[in-house]
């Protein structure tokens, strides 16, 4: 068992790599149909700066989703980190506590990575499975930004011009929203390929006791990891809100589901320490394409969610033929 | 000798394990009775039994589905498309209902698709084991869901109301004051919490649960127990359809939004264990009022929906941490003892 799993290892990054250049085929493939079926009205300028403004922040959640998938873990109250982070950062603007955009980021950051340190404690210490965890949490911290607002919302009047100049204004062509898209997969690819915590985040993932045994403090791994993705989703918080320039109690709700989908379509597993920064940003790409393509295409609107669902399950699917190909392709290899 | 040994093992075993199980009980039912003394306290209406059986009719409709929740989390697994299930079935009982004038062809149509749905999720799951039960059961709920909304669109469909009978379903009561649904609900519990502990298909379910491979080598068909839960997962779906039906009187693609979460949630507090193999029916039966009566009793004072929620979740997160401190402090208490 443990040989198995070790030989494997060795083959393993080659059979990621195929993978995500599979995905990134089918990536080009999907483009091109959609290309093809909507006339041409797909890569057009302007399409492509909202696809990159608005599926930004899905992006930037994805990445911290993640590490928390690569430890094993999961996490369904981003969205609700997002908003009690983002409504917290809004409202301070609307009372003219914070006057400076950057500030505000800053603040929504905090916001987010007190609420998943929050979450990292309860799963580490307190020794609660992720899912409940979180679920619970995320009904604690999806009251709290009703409970912090009031249930009313924030206007975009109320909000510093700066702060939502952000999410329209564009560097060297490209949207400063997708910037941090890019910078944060470039910190991701970094962080998770070349330093010894990201390796240590594979490591916990893939065989927890080893990882203990070989000294690696597990329950520290997982506060940083949950706390990251928290920071992150706070990040998230303050994109989202500059874009929309409002902030309303049920943003971004449900927003977890199409993170994860993203993660699983980029090759992440569910059971941990399998996946990577790149997979994970054209899985994320996919979501934001077919999210975006389908009015394009001339489908309509009342199709697109059940049609979103079965791409997610097929793509679920192929995933594990592929993977069922691969490891018998490996078997026969050995038999040779 | 060996078995005599085995046996003494296996009886300090569950006599331990009993004795949590007891412990944890003995937990909720104190929730329980703190919960309905707060509500005494709270408001002078609370005990009109009335009032206190609408209200459990209002949350029953969600109680339903934690049963055979309880019963996928034993396995170890997950459903996260209860709700687009119970979305769809209702969505279809509607047109069905509608385009024949038969209210009966209406929840024949209803159960079967809820069966159906169910069916998809276990056949996808039995037959691709490796894939997370999380991330398909995440899938087929937006498509269910999404099915819904392409049928429906914007609007909505209705006129179940029509029909006496049918309404009756869920605001009939015997005698003017215990509601249909309440007993159906209480029977269904009853039956669903015998097999789970008196039947060889329940002894399955907990095997499974604790470790799917010892279960298949012991020659439990893990496979087919899955697949059949899944599917009575489903037709649990279906009959949450007719009532939800028969308790609106219409359907939007937006019903039982969050129905899964509740659900899930009523049955972890009840000690169901989401990684399988441990739980009682008992808790999460108690589990199940608990939630329902804390909600109703925080009404009562006019709290608002948004602060509920959060006592709500502190209440889960609480409970669920139990277990973790009460190690500690034992563990503590043994030390101190060294």
């Amino acid at each position: 068992m443990i040989q198995t799993k070790s030989k494997s290892l060795g083959k393993f990054s080659g059979l990621l790599r195929s993978r995500e250049s599979s995905l990134l085929l089918v990536m080009i493939l999907l483009v091109l149909v959609i290309q093809w079926r909507s006339g041409g009205a797909f890569l057009t300028k302007t399409v492509i700066t909202q696809l990159t403004q608005n599926y930004a922040y899905t992006m930037v959640l994805s990445f911290g989703m993640l590490l928390v998938l690569l430890i094993g873990g999961i996490d369904i109250s981003i969205g609700a980190t997002l908003a009690l982070s983002g409504m917290s950062t809004s409202l301070l603007m609307a009372d003219g506590i914070i006057t400076n955009p950057l500030l505000a980021f800053l603040f929504s950051i905090v916001v987010g990575s007190i609420c998943g340190s929050v979450i990292g404690v309860t799963i580490s210490k307190g020794k609660v499975i992720p899912i409940i965890a979180t679920l619970g949490l995320q009904y604690i911290f999806r009251g709290l930004t009703y409970l912090v607002s009031g249930t009313k919302w924030v206007p975009s009047d109320k909000m510093l011009a700066g702060y939502k100049s952000f999410a329209q204004g564009s560097f060297l062509g490209l949207n400063n929203l997708f910037w941090i898209v890019i910078i944060m997969f470039v910190a991701m690819f970094v962080f998770l390929k070349w330093t010894n915590f990201g390796r240590q985040i594979y490591e916990v993932g893939s065989n927890p006791e080893a990882a203990k045994i070989s000294g690696i403090r597990i329950d520290r791994v997982k506060i940083a990891v949950y706390t990251i993705n928290g920071a992150i989703a706070g990040l998230a918080g303050a994109m989202y809100t500059s874009m929309y320039a409002t902030a309303q109690g049920n943003m971004a709700n449900g927003a977890e589901m199409d993170v994860i989908a993203a993660c699983v379509i980029g090759g992440v597993s569910l059971d941990g320490g399998q996946g990577s920064a790149f997979g994970v940003l054209l899985g994320a790409t996919t979501i934001a394409i077919i999210s975006k393509s389908l009015s394009l295409v001339g489908i309509d609107a009342f199709w697109q969610q059940a049609l979103k669902g079965g791409i997610i399950a097929v793509a679920v699917l192929i995933n594990v033929i592929v993977q069922r190909n691969a490891a018998r392709r490996a078997l026969e290899g050995r038999e040779i | 000798m060996a078995t005599k040994s085995g046996r003494t093992i296996s009886s300090v075993r569950e006599r331990s394990a009993k004795s949590l199980f007891l412990r944890w009980e003995f937990l909720l039912v104190l929730i329980f009775l703190g919960v309905n003394v707060m509500n005494i306290s709270l408001s002078s209406n609370y005990l009109d039994a009335y009032n206190l059986f609408t209200n459990i009719n209002g949350f029953l409709t969600k109680a339903l589905v934690a049963l055979p929740m309880a019963y996928i989390l034993l396995l170890g697994d997950i459903d996260l498309s209860v709700g687009g299930n119970i979305c769809l079935s209702a969505t279809v009982l509607g047109i069905v209902f509608n385009s024949t004038g038969n209210i009966w062809f209406g929840i024949m149509a209803a159960i079967t698709v809820g069966t159906l749905c169910g069916a998809l999720n276990g056949l996808i799951l039995t037959k691709y084991t490796e894939l997370a039960p999380m991330i398909v059961t995440l899938a087929t709920n937006i498509v269910f869901r999404g099915l819904s909304e392409r049928i429906l669109g914007d609007g909505s469909t209705g006129g179940m109301q029509k029909i006496k009978w049918f309404t009756e379903l869920y605001y009939g009561r015997v005698g003017n004051m215990v509601p249909y649904l309440f007993i159906f609900f209480c029977v269904l519990a009853l039956v669903f919490g015998l097999v789970m502990h008196k039947t060889v298909f329940g002894r399955h379910m907990f095997a499974i649960g604790e470790n799917k491979k010892a279960a298949a080598y012991a020659g439990i068909k893990v496979q087919k127990v899955r697949m059949f839960v899944y599917t009575l997962a489903g037709l649990i779906c279906g009959i949450t359809a007719v009532i939800y039906c028969s308790w609106m009187g219409s359907v939007k693609s937006n019903a039982c939004e969050g129905y899964e979460l509740e659900a899930i949630s009523m049955c972890v507090l009840g000690g169901i264990s989401t990684a399988g193999g441990k739980g009682t029916f008992v808790g999460s039966f108690i589990a199940i009022f608990i939630v329902g009566l804390l909600r109703y009793g925080l009404n009562l004072i006019n709290l608002s929906g948004q602060t509920i929620r959060i006592i709500l979740g502190i209440l889960l997160i609480v409970v669920v941490l139990y277990p973790t401190i009460q190690d500690a402090i034992k563990n503590r208490k043994k030390k101190a003892v060294k």
